[in-house]
């Protein structure tokens, strides 16, 4: 049965930079790279290739030594140009030089029908679109040898700036769909596909078939797949679920339908500083620079890959990370300011402390920086970070348990239900600048590796 | 500012690892970021942008809604002062005098606490290594308003230190505390110097003049323990009171604007509501507490007023949301947010205990007139407890959706 649900707990983030629902030629990127650092989880990476190899959209570049029948494909046909190691030969990133035309490595259709689950599995954990598909708990790419009990997929993201799918995967109904009959073979469950309740469904998701479409609407974290599945099929100890981002469902789709992977996406370009806020099609892994460069109101920036929130600051020559579908560009905040902490302000704050007359101007939009405002200090404030979770979670007694590693603490206290995203807002929010989505990553760490 | 900057950055080093006055580092960063806000950023991965709000925000946010309290508690002090001494009836006559009588009054029982406090702060932060915590600013203007304005300096220095040392830096500083420090600071001075604290004789500074003939320093509260124990209507005997000085002083209407003797910031019901307004409205207070707290002493005092054994118990039960400091306890005591219950649950539940044990201290211990200051600090004991039991409520709905 579908459900609809209202989230009444939350808070958007109204940024200034949304991009304009139009695609832009910008300068195409010229190098893709696959970071191992991406994919969370991943232990013990191992490269496929050599520096001045040739290699097709598909090809397998790296591969994880503790699950090896997953392939990290190349997102694009080229050359191999840098193999990036770090300290301790820490695998870095794996850079390759786009051919003009990309060419993919082929391997025909596939006829759902006549596969069972298991040979499915093994030929999208082949296809280089498997690692699209997230286990929770953890957060990790999932082991195809898993059954999950069920698979979500968030159709809307209400982060800030965040992409819209509708527009991004405009007409691709039929890939989308095909994914959605892949993925339905590999749950001995249900396929969930939530949609945003608050406006008409976008064409790519309103007739879906083999999936339970839901309803959710409601403000930040609404459209964060961990709070969909709290309130549709909890995951309790012991139990695996997959999620899937609706690129990666295209992306499994178009390897089903036409046998390649096309890791080819549209990407929103996004924030206060850049100077045309649009959508680009590029591939997986894109070098951002020349999205960014000449793209800039002024130079002291932060060159974010994803949002605000969950993002991760790049250089302005990095790289998008695997899993993002838009970058972010916003001002930085290395700045003193004089009795900042005191006197009247009109910047954005989730507490009314601040922003008492904010229920004047609902939809202002904000330049925020990357400024801390203020320092790390022990809990004090408490009921905030409730207010922002729209699930039935302490928050803060759960990062309490993980501070003190106490691992039964933590279970009964549903760490199996987070990833960072879900409490990415609690660190937001948080009046003593704790770095909850590293604690919580900590936690989910000491669980998973006990 | 520039100036400024320029200054702090050029003795920076000074302080920093390998600097000459490296041990003092807290306290001058403790300096540095009052004046700045720090330049850090947010890390790599996770939330690359904050919200504005920070602890100093939210500390000077509570002091603001105490400073309507502090204005009427000088002005009181003053009023008081001259009604009882005869120098003048009427509420706003000699307004600068009175205002003036109190502020040498109150003010250097304010800078004694910060003082005071700052000191044992600073301290602490130098020795334990950790940067100044923000929690002394709301404590350090909450336990002049707590005290008669008569209390001599060296014990309000005393029971700072006491406070702030016993109740928070032995347990780590701000956010460790299991009492709340202001009201530890009070109750300190309740046990160990009781004549300066509690009785008729302090509650009204009357300096080196005679009162008026038949002039009684007693308080609303004793006043009616008192009527309790003569089986006089407790109304009329608060109606009565102190009627040289002029009718109804201690009316109901009285008691609600604040125009009674008592410790100095707490006498002004209605000033307290501006501060509730002002802590809820910018979301700093929880009003769950607040509402709980007011509803919980309501309906204890209807109980008592159900069963009316004696005139104590039949005092109208709105009576005692005026009386003494429940108002002031309960919105800027119990709302502590560190002291009081976490859970929003637990939030209702520990302030309604609040209310119901302050009337239950008030009217059936014979040995204390007021009530809020040990249901405060009682229920801050058993605060954890409320929450363990809210926090087990969550996980067994988690259990038990596992096993359906």
């Amino acid at each position: 049965m579908s459900k609809i649900l209202k989230l009444k707990k939350g808070f958007d983030i109204k940024l200034v930079g949304k991009a304009k629902l139009e695609l832009v030629n910008f300068a195409p990127a010229q190098t893709f790279a696959i970071k191992p650092t991406d994919f969370v989880g991943l232990q013990r990476p191992k490269v496929l290739v050599n520096e001045g190899d040739t290699v097709k959209a598909g090809t397998p570049i790296l591969i994880d030594k503790s699950m090896d029948q997953v392939i990290y494909a190349a997102p694009v046909s080229g050359e191999i140009v840098e193999i990036k190691r770090g300290d301790k030969r820490k695998l870095l990133e794996i850079k390759i030089l786009a051919d003009k035309t990309i060419t993919h490595l082929t391997s025909g259709k596939t006829d759902l029908a006549s596969l069972d689950r298991a040979a499915l599995a093994a030929k999208l954990a082949s296809s280089g679109t498997w690692p699209n598909i997230i286990q929770r708990p953890f957060g990790i790419v999932a082991n195809p040898a898993d059954t999950p009990k069920a698979i979500f997929v968030s159709a809307f993201d209400t982060h800030p700036l965040a992409p819209d799918y509708g527009f991004t995967l405009k007409g691709e109904e039929k890939a989308f769909q095909a994914g959605i009959d892949a993925l339905a073979k590999l749950t001995s469950g249900k396929v969930h596909l939530n949609i945003d309740g608050s406006k008409p469904a976008p064409t790519v998701f309103a007739g879906v078939k083999n999936a339970q479409i839901n309803q959710f609407s409601g403000p930040h974290p609404a459209g964060n797949v961990g709070v969909q599945i709290h309130h549709l099929d909890p995951i309790n100890k012991g139990e695996i679920v997959w999620t899937v981002n609706p690129t990666g469902v295209v992306q499994i789709g178009k390897f089903i339908l036409e046998g390649i992977y096309d890791a080819s996406k549209i990407i929103a370009v996004t924030g206060s500083e850049v100077s045309k806020a649009a959508y680009v099609k590029t591939f997986v892994g894109a070098n951002v620079s020349t999205f960014v460069k000449g793209n800039l109101n002024s130079g002291h920036v932060r060159v974010i890959s994803g949002n605000v929130l969950t993002g991760e600051k790049i250089a302005l020559e990095g790289t998008l990370g695997f899993y993002h579908n838009q970058i972010t560009v916003i001002p930085e905040g290395d700045y003193f300011e004089f009795l900042g902490w005191a006197k009247p302000t009109t910047k954005l704050s989730f507490h009314r402390a601040l922003g008492l007359f904010s229920f004047l101007t609902p939809n202002k939009e904000f330049v925020l920086d990357t400024n801390c405002r203020g320092e790390e200090r022990a809990f004090v404030q408490t009921g905030v970070f409730e207010a922002v979770t729209p699930m039935d979670i302490l928050p803060v007694y759960l990062l309490k348990a993980i501070m003190a590693e106490d691992f039964d603490e933590m279970e009964e206290l549903g760490i199996y239900e987070v990833v960072e995203e879900d409490l990415a807002l609690c660190e937001f929010v948080d009046v003593s600048k704790h770095p909850v989505q590293e604690l919580v990553r900590k936690g989910i760490e000491l669980i998973q590796y006990s | 500012m520039k100036f400024l900057r320029d200054l702090l950055d050029k003795q920076r080093p000074l302080f920093e690892k390998g600097g000459k006055l490296e041990g003092l580092f807290y306290a001058f960063e403790a300096g540095e970021t009052f004046l700045f806000s720090p330049k850090h950023t947010t890390g790599i991965k996770g939330a690359q942008v904050k919200d504005a709000i920070d602890l100093k925000r939210m500390m000077i946010t509570v002091v603001i809604a105490m400073i309507p309290c502090l204005l009427f508690g000088i002005y009181n002090t003053g009023h008081q002062h001259m009604l009882a001494t005869g120098a003048t009836a009427g509420i706003w006559d000699n307004f600068g005098d009175k205002f003036t009588t109190g502020l040498i009054l109150v003010l250097p029982i304010v800078i004694v606490a910060y003082a005071a406090g700052g000191l044992v702060e600073g301290i602490f932060a130098v020795i334990r290594k950790h940067p100044i915590n923000e929690g002394f600013l709301v404590t350090g203007m909450l336990i002049p308003l707590v005290v008669p304005a008569t209390t001599p300096l060296w014990q309000v220095a005393m029971a700072t230190v006491f406070a702030v040392v016993i109740a928070k830096e032995v347990f780590g500083g701000t956010g460790m505390n299991v009492l709340n420090v202001a009201m530890t600071a009070r109750a300190f001075l309740y046990f160990a110097y009781p004549a300066q604290i509690s009785g008729d004789q302090v509650w009204t500074y009357l300096g080196d003049k005679a009162p008026v003939d038949g002039f009684s320093g007693a308080t609303a509260l004793s006043v009616v323990y008192d009527a309790g124990i003569q089986g006089v209507n407790a109304v009329d005997a608060l109606n009565k009171h102190n009627s040289v000085l002029g009718d109804g002083l201690f009316s109901f209407y009285n008691m609600f604007m604040g125009w009674i003797p008592g410790s100095i910031g707490e006498t002004s019901t209605l000033m307290v509501l501006i501060g509730a307004f002002i802590l809820i409205a910018t979301g700093v207070g929880s009003w769950k507490i607040i509402v709980a707290g007011f509803a919980g002493t309501y309906l204890m005092g209807f109980v008592m007023n159900l069963l009316a054994v004696n005139e104590y118990m039949a005092l109208p039960a709105h009576y005692h949301w005026v009386m003494g400091g429940l108002a002031f306890g309960i919105v800027f005591m119990a709302t502590d947010p560190v002291s009081a219950a976490q859970t929003e649950t637990g939030k209702w539940v520990y302030g309604i205990l609040i209310g119901v044990l302050t009337v239950i201290i008030r009217v059936l211990n014979p040995a204390y007139p007021e009530g809020i200051m040990l249901a405060v600090l009682f229920m801050n004991v058993f605060a954890p407890l409320i929450d363990y039991y809210v926090i087990k409520a969550n996980k067994t709905r988690r259990l038990q959706r596992a096993t359906v």
